[in-house]
Protein backbone atom coordinates (compact mmCIF):
# COMPACT_ATOMS: atom_id res chain seq x y z
CA UNK A 1 0.00 0.00 0.00
CA UNK A 2 1.30 3.43 -0.97
CA UNK A 3 0.33 6.05 1.60
CA UNK A 4 1.52 8.92 -0.58
CA UNK A 5 -0.85 7.87 -3.37
CA UNK A 6 -3.67 7.41 -0.87
CA UNK A 7 -3.02 10.90 0.48
CA UNK A 8 -3.67 12.22 -3.04
CA UNK A 9 -7.28 11.17 -2.65
CA UNK A 10 -7.88 13.39 0.39
CA UNK A 11 -8.41 16.95 -0.86
CA UNK A 12 -8.14 18.55 2.57
CA UNK A 13 -4.62 17.28 3.10
CA UNK A 14 -3.27 19.42 0.28
CA UNK A 15 -3.18 22.80 1.91
CA UNK A 16 -0.79 24.96 3.85
CA UNK A 17 -1.30 25.77 7.50
CA UNK A 18 0.64 28.75 8.77
CA UNK A 19 2.87 28.61 5.72
CA UNK A 20 3.69 24.90 5.96
CA UNK A 21 2.14 21.87 4.25
CA UNK A 22 -0.45 20.37 6.60
CA UNK A 23 0.56 17.26 8.52
CA UNK A 24 -2.62 15.85 9.99
CA UNK A 25 -1.98 13.66 13.04
CA UNK A 26 -5.35 13.83 14.74
CA UNK A 27 -7.25 11.02 13.06
CA UNK A 28 -8.24 9.42 16.36
CA UNK A 29 -10.35 12.52 16.95
CA UNK A 30 -11.74 12.45 13.44
CA UNK A 31 -10.36 11.18 10.16
CA UNK A 32 -10.25 13.10 6.92
CA UNK A 33 -12.55 12.14 4.06
CA UNK A 34 -11.47 10.86 0.65
CA UNK A 35 -12.85 12.20 -2.62
CA UNK A 36 -14.91 9.01 -3.09
CA UNK A 37 -16.87 9.65 0.11
CA UNK A 38 -17.35 13.35 -0.58
CA UNK A 39 -18.59 12.50 -4.07
CA UNK A 40 -21.00 9.85 -2.83
CA UNK A 41 -22.63 12.29 -0.41
CA UNK A 42 -22.74 15.03 -3.03
CA UNK A 43 -24.21 12.65 -5.63
CA UNK A 44 -26.88 11.53 -3.21
CA UNK A 45 -27.99 15.12 -2.59
CA UNK A 46 -27.81 16.03 -6.26
CA UNK A 47 -29.63 12.98 -7.65
CA UNK A 48 -31.27 10.70 -5.11
CA UNK A 49 -32.25 12.82 -2.11
CA UNK A 50 -35.60 11.73 -0.76
CA UNK A 51 -36.97 10.29 2.44
CA UNK A 52 -36.61 6.56 2.91
CA UNK A 53 -39.13 3.74 3.40
CA UNK A 54 -42.16 5.79 2.40
CA UNK A 55 -42.02 7.37 -1.04
CA UNK A 56 -43.60 5.48 -3.89
CA UNK A 57 -41.69 7.65 -6.32
CA UNK A 58 -38.39 6.83 -7.98
CA UNK A 59 -36.23 9.03 -5.78
CA UNK A 60 -37.81 7.41 -2.72
CA UNK A 61 -36.78 3.97 -3.88
CA UNK A 62 -33.31 5.07 -4.87
CA UNK A 63 -32.72 6.68 -1.47
CA UNK A 64 -34.10 3.62 0.32
CA UNK A 65 -31.96 1.26 -1.74
CA UNK A 66 -28.85 3.32 -1.09
CA UNK A 67 -29.58 3.59 2.65
CA UNK A 68 -30.34 -0.11 3.07
CA UNK A 69 -27.44 -0.94 0.77
CA UNK A 70 -25.14 0.87 3.18
CA UNK A 71 -26.52 -1.30 6.00
CA UNK A 72 -25.62 -4.42 4.04
CA UNK A 73 -22.11 -3.10 3.53
CA UNK A 74 -21.73 -2.47 7.27
CA UNK A 75 -23.02 -5.96 8.12
CA UNK A 76 -20.55 -7.56 5.74
CA UNK A 77 -17.73 -5.22 6.89
CA UNK A 78 -17.91 -6.28 10.54
CA UNK A 79 -18.94 -9.87 9.90
CA UNK A 80 -22.51 -9.61 11.25
CA UNK A 81 -24.78 -12.48 10.31
CA UNK A 82 -27.80 -10.33 9.50
CA UNK A 83 -28.50 -6.76 8.39
CA UNK A 84 -31.20 -6.62 11.10
CA UNK A 85 -28.38 -6.54 13.63
CA UNK A 86 -27.05 -3.22 12.28
CA UNK A 87 -28.65 -0.12 13.80
CA UNK A 88 -27.66 3.24 12.40
CA UNK A 89 -27.02 5.82 15.12
CA UNK A 90 -25.34 9.19 15.45
CA UNK A 91 -22.05 7.64 16.55
CA UNK A 92 -20.35 5.51 19.19
CA UNK A 93 -21.67 7.65 22.05
CA UNK A 94 -25.28 7.22 20.93
CA UNK A 95 -24.75 3.50 20.32
CA UNK A 96 -23.36 2.88 23.81
CA UNK A 97 -26.07 5.01 25.39
CA UNK A 98 -28.66 2.99 23.51
CA UNK A 99 -27.34 -0.23 25.07
CA UNK A 100 -27.14 1.36 28.50
CA UNK A 101 -30.67 2.78 28.28
CA UNK A 102 -32.52 0.03 26.42
CA UNK A 103 -30.73 -3.08 27.63
CA UNK A 104 -29.32 -2.08 31.01
CA UNK A 105 -32.42 -1.40 33.11
CA UNK A 106 -34.12 -4.57 31.85
CA UNK A 107 -31.43 -6.87 33.19
CA UNK A 108 -29.86 -5.09 36.15
CA UNK A 109 -31.03 -5.42 39.71
CA UNK A 110 -29.64 -3.84 42.80
CA UNK A 111 -26.31 -5.45 43.68
CA UNK A 112 -25.62 -6.61 40.11
CA UNK A 113 -22.38 -5.51 38.52
CA UNK A 114 -21.17 -3.67 35.46
CA UNK A 115 -17.48 -4.17 34.72
CA UNK A 116 -15.38 -1.70 32.73
CA UNK A 117 -11.76 -0.43 32.83
CA UNK A 118 -10.17 2.89 33.80
CA UNK A 119 -8.97 3.39 30.22
CA UNK A 120 -12.47 3.85 28.81
CA UNK A 121 -13.39 6.94 26.86
CA UNK A 122 -16.03 8.98 28.70
CA UNK A 123 -18.61 7.62 26.23
CA UNK A 124 -18.00 4.07 27.48
CA UNK A 125 -17.87 5.15 31.11
CA UNK A 126 -20.53 7.73 31.95
CA UNK A 127 -23.46 5.74 30.46
CA UNK A 128 -22.53 2.87 32.82
CA UNK A 129 -21.97 5.22 35.75
CA UNK A 130 -25.44 6.63 35.22
CA UNK A 131 -26.97 3.19 34.71
CA UNK A 132 -25.37 1.97 37.94
CA UNK A 133 -26.79 4.95 39.81
CA UNK A 134 -30.26 4.42 38.38
CA UNK A 135 -30.42 0.70 39.06
CA UNK A 136 -28.37 0.33 42.23
CA UNK A 137 -25.85 -1.82 40.37
CA UNK A 138 -22.14 -1.64 41.23
CA UNK A 139 -19.66 -0.28 38.72
CA UNK A 140 -16.36 -2.19 38.88
CA UNK A 141 -13.05 -1.52 37.16
CA UNK A 142 -10.56 -4.10 35.94
CA UNK A 143 -7.25 -2.55 37.06
CA UNK A 144 -4.55 -1.75 34.51
CA UNK A 145 -1.04 -3.17 34.42
CA UNK A 146 1.78 -0.63 34.82
CA UNK A 147 2.16 -0.44 31.01
CA UNK A 148 -1.57 0.07 30.52
CA UNK A 149 -2.49 -3.44 29.44
CA UNK A 150 -5.28 -5.55 30.95
CA UNK A 151 -4.28 -8.87 32.51
CA UNK A 152 -6.82 -11.64 31.94
CA UNK A 153 -6.34 -12.83 35.56
CA UNK A 154 -7.64 -9.46 36.69
CA UNK A 155 -10.63 -9.74 34.36
CA UNK A 156 -11.27 -13.23 35.80
CA UNK A 157 -11.25 -11.77 39.31
CA UNK A 158 -13.51 -8.83 38.56
CA UNK A 159 -16.16 -10.59 36.49
CA UNK A 160 -18.46 -12.67 38.73
CA UNK A 161 -21.86 -14.30 38.58
CA UNK A 162 -23.35 -10.96 39.62
CA UNK A 163 -21.87 -9.29 36.54
CA UNK A 164 -24.48 -8.59 33.89
CA UNK A 165 -22.57 -6.24 31.55
CA UNK A 166 -18.89 -6.00 30.63
CA UNK A 167 -17.99 -2.99 28.46
CA UNK A 168 -14.47 -2.46 27.14
CA UNK A 169 -12.74 -0.58 24.33
CA UNK A 170 -11.18 -2.80 21.70
CA UNK A 171 -8.43 -0.19 21.24
CA UNK A 172 -7.68 2.54 23.78
CA UNK A 173 -7.83 6.05 22.32
CA UNK A 174 -4.96 7.13 24.58
CA UNK A 175 -2.67 4.19 25.31
CA UNK A 176 -2.84 2.55 21.92
CA UNK A 177 -3.27 -0.88 23.47
CA UNK A 178 -5.39 -3.54 21.80
CA UNK A 179 -7.46 -5.20 24.50
CA UNK A 180 -8.14 -8.96 24.54
CA UNK A 181 -11.87 -8.47 24.08
CA UNK A 182 -12.42 -11.96 22.66
CA UNK A 183 -10.99 -13.60 25.78
CA UNK A 184 -12.84 -11.19 28.05
CA UNK A 185 -16.06 -11.96 26.15
CA UNK A 186 -15.50 -15.65 26.95
CA UNK A 187 -15.12 -14.85 30.63
CA UNK A 188 -18.22 -12.64 30.55
CA UNK A 189 -20.28 -15.32 28.85
CA UNK A 190 -19.17 -17.96 31.34
CA UNK A 191 -20.78 -15.79 34.02
CA UNK A 192 -23.88 -15.05 31.97
CA UNK A 193 -22.93 -11.43 31.25
CA UNK A 194 -23.06 -9.65 27.91
CA UNK A 195 -19.94 -8.20 26.29
CA UNK A 196 -20.15 -4.65 24.93
CA UNK A 197 -17.22 -3.54 22.78
CA UNK A 198 -16.41 0.09 22.07
CA UNK A 199 -15.01 -0.18 18.57
CA UNK A 200 -14.47 3.53 17.89
CA UNK A 201 -10.68 3.20 17.61
CA UNK A 202 -10.47 -0.32 16.20
CA UNK A 203 -12.97 -0.41 13.34
CA UNK A 204 -11.17 2.21 11.19
CA UNK A 205 -7.81 0.50 11.50
CA UNK A 206 -8.11 -3.29 11.55
CA UNK A 207 -10.24 -6.16 10.36
CA UNK A 208 -13.09 -6.65 12.80
CA UNK A 209 -15.32 -9.69 12.94
CA UNK A 210 -18.04 -9.46 15.55
CA UNK A 211 -18.86 -13.15 15.33
CA UNK A 212 -15.22 -14.12 15.75
CA UNK A 213 -15.02 -11.82 18.80
CA UNK A 214 -18.36 -13.20 19.93
CA UNK A 215 -19.29 -9.85 21.42
CA UNK A 216 -22.93 -9.12 22.09
CA UNK A 217 -22.85 -5.43 21.21
CA UNK A 218 -20.31 -3.52 19.16
CA UNK A 219 -20.36 0.26 18.70
CA UNK A 220 -18.44 2.51 16.31
CA UNK A 221 -18.48 5.87 14.52
CA UNK A 222 -18.29 6.61 10.84
CA UNK A 223 -16.33 9.83 11.07
CA UNK A 224 -13.20 8.15 12.40
CA UNK A 225 -13.15 5.85 9.35
CA UNK A 226 -13.33 8.28 6.44
CA UNK A 227 -17.14 8.73 6.58
CA UNK A 228 -19.02 11.92 7.46
CA UNK A 229 -19.75 12.98 11.03
CA UNK A 230 -23.17 12.16 12.46
CA UNK A 231 -23.35 8.50 11.42
CA UNK A 232 -22.46 5.54 13.59
CA UNK A 233 -23.44 1.96 14.17
CA UNK A 234 -24.65 -0.27 16.93
CA UNK A 235 -24.32 -3.96 16.20
CA UNK A 236 -26.22 -6.24 18.53
CA UNK A 237 -27.01 -9.93 18.52
CA UNK A 238 -30.50 -10.36 17.15
CA UNK A 239 -32.07 -12.03 20.18
CA UNK A 240 -30.77 -9.24 22.43
CA UNK A 241 -31.95 -6.43 20.19
CA UNK A 242 -35.32 -8.14 19.89
CA UNK A 243 -35.68 -8.26 23.65
CA UNK A 244 -35.03 -4.53 23.96
CA UNK A 245 -37.63 -1.78 23.86
CA UNK A 246 -37.00 1.30 21.72
CA UNK A 247 -35.95 4.45 23.55
CA UNK A 248 -36.93 6.93 20.84
CA UNK A 249 -40.46 7.02 19.58
CA UNK A 250 -41.95 8.74 16.55
CA UNK A 251 -41.99 8.38 12.81
CA UNK A 252 -40.21 5.59 10.95
CA UNK A 253 -40.10 3.15 13.85
CA UNK A 254 -43.76 2.20 14.17
CA UNK A 255 -45.83 -0.69 12.94
CA UNK A 256 -49.30 0.39 13.98
CA UNK A 257 -50.30 3.46 15.97
CA UNK A 258 -53.55 3.67 17.91
CA UNK A 259 -54.84 6.42 20.14
CA UNK A 260 -53.59 4.71 23.26
CA UNK A 261 -51.25 1.99 22.11
CA UNK A 262 -48.73 1.40 19.37
CA UNK A 263 -46.52 -1.37 18.08
CA UNK A 264 -43.05 -1.22 16.61
CA UNK A 265 -41.45 -2.14 13.36
CA UNK A 266 -39.12 -5.08 13.23
CA UNK A 267 -35.39 -4.85 13.66
CA UNK A 268 -33.46 -2.77 12.89
CA UNK A 269 -35.99 0.00 12.26
CA UNK A 270 -37.61 -0.03 15.68
CA UNK A 271 -34.45 1.69 16.94
CA UNK A 272 -34.34 4.27 14.16
CA UNK A 273 -37.09 6.72 15.06
CA UNK A 274 -37.39 9.79 12.82
CA UNK A 275 -35.88 10.42 9.42
CA UNK A 276 -32.56 8.63 9.55
CA UNK A 277 -29.11 9.95 8.68
CA UNK A 278 -29.46 8.94 5.05
CA UNK A 279 -26.55 10.83 3.50
CA UNK A 280 -24.34 9.84 6.41
CA UNK A 281 -25.13 6.15 5.96
CA UNK A 282 -24.44 6.42 2.23
CA UNK A 283 -21.15 8.16 3.02
CA UNK A 284 -20.31 5.35 5.45
CA UNK A 285 -21.04 2.80 2.74
CA UNK A 286 -18.68 4.64 0.39
CA UNK A 287 -16.02 4.79 3.11
CA UNK A 288 -16.29 1.03 3.63
CA UNK A 289 -15.84 0.47 -0.12
CA UNK A 290 -12.84 2.78 -0.06
CA UNK A 291 -11.21 1.04 2.92
CA UNK A 292 -11.93 -2.44 1.64
CA UNK A 293 -10.47 -1.69 -1.74
CA UNK A 294 -7.18 -0.86 -0.01
CA UNK A 295 -7.68 -3.71 2.44
CA UNK A 296 -7.97 -3.48 6.21
CA UNK A 297 -5.01 -5.79 6.69
CA UNK A 298 -2.84 -3.57 4.49
CA UNK A 299 -4.00 -0.48 6.41
CA UNK A 300 -3.24 -2.17 9.71
CA UNK A 301 0.21 -3.25 8.57
CA UNK A 302 1.00 0.23 7.32
CA UNK A 303 -0.03 1.77 10.63
CA UNK A 304 1.85 -0.80 12.72
CA UNK A 305 5.00 -0.09 10.72
CA UNK A 306 4.50 3.64 10.97
CA UNK A 307 3.77 3.41 14.70
CA UNK A 308 7.05 1.55 15.16
CA UNK A 309 8.88 4.21 13.18
CA UNK A 310 7.21 6.96 15.20
CA UNK A 311 7.95 5.25 18.52
CA UNK A 312 11.63 5.05 17.61
CA UNK A 313 11.68 8.62 16.33
CA UNK A 314 9.97 10.11 19.37
CA UNK A 315 12.08 8.04 21.77
CA UNK A 316 15.15 9.81 20.39
CA UNK A 317 13.86 13.13 21.69
CA UNK A 318 15.30 13.78 25.11
CA UNK A 319 12.73 14.74 27.70
CA UNK A 320 9.83 13.13 25.84
CA UNK A 321 7.68 10.72 27.86
CA UNK A 322 5.76 8.22 25.78
CA UNK A 323 2.76 6.62 27.55
CA UNK A 324 1.52 3.07 27.05
CA UNK A 325 3.41 -0.05 26.05
CA UNK A 326 6.61 0.25 24.02
CA UNK A 327 5.40 -2.21 21.44
CA UNK A 328 2.29 -0.94 19.76
CA UNK A 329 0.23 -2.26 16.90
CA UNK A 330 -1.85 0.85 16.43
CA UNK A 331 -0.87 4.35 15.45
CA UNK A 332 -1.67 6.16 18.68
CA UNK A 333 1.18 7.95 20.42
CA UNK A 334 0.40 9.80 23.61
CA UNK A 335 3.23 11.78 25.15
CA UNK A 336 4.44 14.76 27.10
CA UNK A 337 7.46 16.86 26.29
CA UNK A 338 9.44 17.83 29.38
CA UNK A 339 7.24 20.00 31.53
CA UNK A 340 5.87 21.95 28.58
CA UNK A 341 2.10 21.90 28.74
CA UNK A 342 0.57 19.89 25.87
CA UNK A 343 -1.50 22.91 24.82
CA UNK A 344 1.66 24.86 24.31
CA UNK A 345 3.18 21.93 22.43
CA UNK A 346 0.12 21.73 20.18
CA UNK A 347 0.13 25.47 19.52
CA UNK A 348 3.80 25.51 18.57
CA UNK A 349 3.34 22.43 16.39
CA UNK A 350 0.37 24.07 14.69
CA UNK A 351 2.59 26.99 13.80
CA UNK A 352 4.64 24.45 11.80
CA UNK A 353 1.52 23.00 10.18
CA UNK A 354 1.46 19.86 12.36
CA UNK A 355 -1.98 19.09 13.83
CA UNK A 356 -2.08 17.00 17.00
CA UNK A 357 -4.49 16.73 19.91
CA UNK A 358 -3.78 18.06 23.38
CA UNK A 359 -5.85 17.65 26.50
CA UNK A 360 -7.49 14.82 28.41
CA UNK A 361 -8.84 13.03 25.30
CA UNK A 362 -12.19 12.45 27.03
CA UNK A 363 -10.40 10.11 29.45
CA UNK A 364 -10.15 11.96 32.75
CA UNK A 365 -9.93 8.81 34.93
CA UNK A 366 -7.13 7.49 32.71
CA UNK A 367 -5.30 10.83 32.91
CA UNK A 368 -5.38 10.52 36.71
CA UNK A 369 -4.03 6.99 36.41
CA UNK A 370 -1.20 8.30 34.20
CA UNK A 371 -0.67 11.09 36.74
CA UNK A 372 -0.84 13.62 33.94
CA UNK A 373 -3.36 16.44 33.90
CA UNK A 374 -3.18 16.45 30.13
CA UNK A 375 -1.17 14.85 27.35
CA UNK A 376 -0.37 15.40 23.69
CA UNK A 377 -1.43 12.76 21.19
CA UNK A 378 -0.40 12.08 17.63
CA UNK A 379 -2.68 9.61 15.88
CA UNK A 380 -2.02 8.06 12.50
CA UNK A 381 -4.10 6.79 9.65
CA UNK A 382 -3.69 5.31 6.21
CA UNK A 383 -2.73 8.63 4.62
CA UNK A 384 0.20 9.34 6.97
CA UNK A 385 3.77 8.80 5.85
CA UNK A 386 7.22 8.61 7.42
CA UNK A 387 7.73 12.21 6.26
CA UNK A 388 4.80 13.22 8.47
CA UNK A 389 6.51 11.60 11.45
CA UNK A 390 9.77 13.35 10.58
CA UNK A 391 7.94 16.68 10.50
CA UNK A 392 6.40 15.90 13.88
CA UNK A 393 9.77 15.04 15.38
CA UNK A 394 11.41 18.18 13.96
CA UNK A 395 8.62 20.36 15.26
CA UNK A 396 8.92 18.77 18.70
CA UNK A 397 12.62 19.50 18.83
CA UNK A 398 11.88 23.12 17.84
CA UNK A 399 9.23 23.29 20.56
CA UNK A 400 11.81 22.27 23.12
CA UNK A 401 14.19 24.94 21.91
CA UNK A 402 11.41 27.50 21.94
CA UNK A 403 10.51 26.84 25.54
CA UNK A 404 14.08 25.97 26.52
CA UNK B 1 6.42 35.32 13.77
CA UNK B 2 2.92 35.02 15.19
CA UNK B 3 4.09 32.56 17.83
CA UNK B 4 6.29 35.19 19.37
CA UNK B 5 3.23 37.41 19.73
CA UNK B 6 1.71 34.63 21.77
CA UNK B 7 4.67 33.71 23.89
CA UNK B 8 6.15 37.06 24.79
CA UNK B 9 9.03 37.00 27.23
CA UNK B 10 6.87 38.41 29.97
CA UNK B 11 4.44 35.49 29.60
CA UNK B 12 7.24 32.98 29.88
CA UNK B 13 8.56 34.82 32.89
CA UNK B 14 5.22 34.60 34.67
CA UNK B 15 4.87 30.97 33.64
CA UNK B 16 8.27 29.98 34.94
CA UNK B 17 8.23 32.25 38.01
CA UNK B 18 4.58 32.55 38.89
CA UNK B 19 3.64 35.28 41.34
CA UNK B 20 1.21 34.54 44.17
CA UNK B 21 1.18 30.84 43.55
CA UNK B 22 0.07 28.86 46.55
CA UNK B 23 -2.65 28.81 49.15
CA UNK B 24 -3.54 30.85 52.21
CA UNK B 25 -3.69 28.85 55.41
CA UNK B 26 -7.13 30.11 56.28
CA UNK B 27 -10.70 30.00 55.09
CA UNK B 28 -10.29 32.67 52.44
CA UNK B 29 -12.88 32.71 49.68
CA UNK B 30 -11.92 29.97 47.22
CA UNK B 31 -13.12 29.69 43.64
CA UNK B 32 -12.42 26.48 41.71
CA UNK B 33 -12.86 26.65 37.98
CA UNK B 34 -11.88 24.29 35.24
CA UNK B 35 -11.86 24.23 31.53
CA UNK B 36 -13.67 20.99 30.72
CA UNK B 37 -12.54 20.87 27.12
CA UNK B 38 -8.85 20.88 27.91
CA UNK B 39 -8.44 20.03 31.58
CA UNK B 40 -6.96 23.30 32.84
CA UNK B 41 -7.84 23.87 36.48
CA UNK B 42 -7.46 26.85 38.75
CA UNK B 43 -8.15 27.33 42.40
CA UNK B 44 -8.19 31.02 43.18
CA UNK B 45 -8.16 32.34 46.72
CA UNK B 46 -9.17 35.90 47.45
CA UNK B 47 -8.86 37.98 50.60
CA UNK B 48 -11.74 40.38 50.25
CA UNK B 49 -12.17 43.07 52.90
CA UNK B 50 -14.11 46.31 52.96
CA UNK B 51 -14.81 46.16 49.26
CA UNK B 52 -11.16 45.71 48.39
CA UNK B 53 -9.18 42.77 47.01
CA UNK B 54 -6.51 42.72 49.69
CA UNK B 55 -4.63 39.69 48.43
CA UNK B 56 -4.93 36.82 45.97
CA UNK B 57 -3.30 33.45 45.43
CA UNK B 58 -3.80 30.73 42.90
CA UNK B 59 -2.95 27.09 42.40
CA UNK B 60 -3.80 24.69 39.62
CA UNK B 61 -2.62 23.05 36.47
CA UNK B 62 -2.57 24.41 32.99
CA UNK B 63 -0.70 25.67 30.00
CA UNK B 64 1.68 28.62 29.95
CA UNK B 65 -1.11 30.98 28.88
CA UNK B 66 -3.55 30.06 31.64
CA UNK B 67 -0.95 30.00 34.40
CA UNK B 68 0.84 33.19 33.35
CA UNK B 69 -2.50 34.94 33.00
CA UNK B 70 -3.42 33.84 36.53
CA UNK B 71 -0.08 35.09 37.83
CA UNK B 72 -0.55 38.50 36.19
CA UNK B 73 -4.16 38.77 37.24
CA UNK B 74 -3.34 38.23 40.93
CA UNK B 75 -0.67 40.93 40.68
CA UNK B 76 -2.96 43.31 38.83
CA UNK B 77 -5.95 43.17 41.16
CA UNK B 78 -4.25 43.40 44.52
CA UNK B 79 -5.34 46.51 46.37
CA UNK B 80 -8.14 47.32 43.95
CA UNK B 81 -11.75 47.87 44.89
CA UNK B 82 -14.30 45.36 43.61
CA UNK B 83 -15.44 47.88 41.00
CA UNK B 84 -11.90 48.53 39.84
CA UNK B 85 -11.14 44.83 39.67
CA UNK B 86 -14.31 44.11 37.70
CA UNK B 87 -13.53 46.96 35.35
CA UNK B 88 -10.06 45.53 34.83
CA UNK B 89 -11.60 42.12 34.09
CA UNK B 90 -13.90 43.68 31.50
CA UNK B 91 -11.02 45.49 29.89
CA UNK B 92 -9.15 42.19 29.77
CA UNK B 93 -12.12 40.64 27.91
CA UNK B 94 -11.86 43.47 25.39
CA UNK B 95 -8.17 42.71 24.96
CA UNK B 96 -9.06 39.10 24.20
CA UNK B 97 -11.50 40.28 21.56
CA UNK B 98 -8.66 42.03 19.79
CA UNK B 99 -9.57 45.55 20.89
CA UNK B 100 -6.82 48.03 21.64
CA UNK B 101 -6.89 48.62 25.37
CA UNK B 102 -4.30 49.88 27.77
CA UNK B 103 -3.49 48.80 31.27
CA UNK B 104 -1.77 51.72 32.89
CA UNK B 105 -2.20 50.03 36.26
CA UNK B 106 -0.35 46.91 35.18
CA UNK B 107 1.14 47.07 31.72
CA UNK B 108 2.33 43.47 31.66
CA UNK B 109 -1.24 42.38 30.92
CA UNK B 110 -0.83 43.79 27.43
CA UNK B 111 1.66 40.97 26.75
CA UNK B 112 -1.36 38.70 26.48
CA UNK B 113 -2.80 40.68 23.56
CA UNK B 114 -1.32 38.16 21.10
CA UNK B 115 -3.70 35.50 22.43
CA UNK B 116 -6.61 36.96 20.46
CA UNK B 117 -5.01 35.65 17.27
CA UNK B 118 -5.24 32.13 18.68
CA UNK B 119 -8.97 31.62 19.24
CA UNK B 120 -8.46 28.18 20.78
CA UNK B 121 -6.34 29.72 23.53
CA UNK B 122 -8.55 32.63 24.60
CA UNK B 123 -10.33 30.45 27.15
CA UNK B 124 -6.95 29.63 28.68
CA UNK B 125 -6.20 33.31 29.24
CA UNK B 126 -9.63 34.15 30.64
CA UNK B 127 -9.89 31.25 33.12
CA UNK B 128 -8.31 33.12 36.05
CA UNK B 129 -10.28 36.28 35.30
CA UNK B 130 -13.52 34.32 35.25
CA UNK B 131 -12.59 32.90 38.64
CA UNK B 132 -12.00 36.44 39.92
CA UNK B 133 -15.37 37.67 38.65
CA UNK B 134 -17.11 34.67 40.19
CA UNK B 135 -15.39 35.30 43.52
CA UNK B 136 -16.35 38.97 43.68
CA UNK B 137 -19.94 38.17 42.63
CA UNK B 138 -20.18 35.64 45.43
CA UNK B 139 -18.93 38.17 47.96
CA UNK B 140 -21.22 40.97 46.82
Amino acid sequence: MNAALIKEQFPILHQEINGHPLVYLDSAATSQKPRAVLDAVQRYYEWDNSNVHRGVHTLGSRATDAYEGAREKVAQFIGAERTQEIIFTRGTTTSLNLVASAYGPAVLEEGDEIVITPMEHHSNLIPWQQLARRTGATLKYIPLQPDGNIALEDAEKMITDRTKIVAIAYVSNVLGVVNPVKSIAEIAHRHGAVMVVDGAQSTPHMKVDVRELDCDFYAFSGHKMCAPTGIGVLYGKKHLLESMEPIEFGGEMIDDVGLYESTWKELPWKFEGGTPIIAGAIGLGAAIDFLQEIGLDAIHQHETKLAKYATAKLSEIEGLTLYGPREREVGLLTFNLQDIHPHDVATVLDASGVAIRAGHHCCQPLMRWLKASATARASLYLYNTEQDIDRLAEALVQTKEYFG
Amino acid sequence: MQLDDLYRRVIMDHYKNPRNRGKFDDDSLTVDLNNPTCGDRISLQLKLEDGVVKDARFSGEGCSISMSSASMMTEAVKGRTYAEAMELANRFSCLMQGKAVEFDEYEELEALSGVNKFPARIKCATLAWNALKKGIHEEE
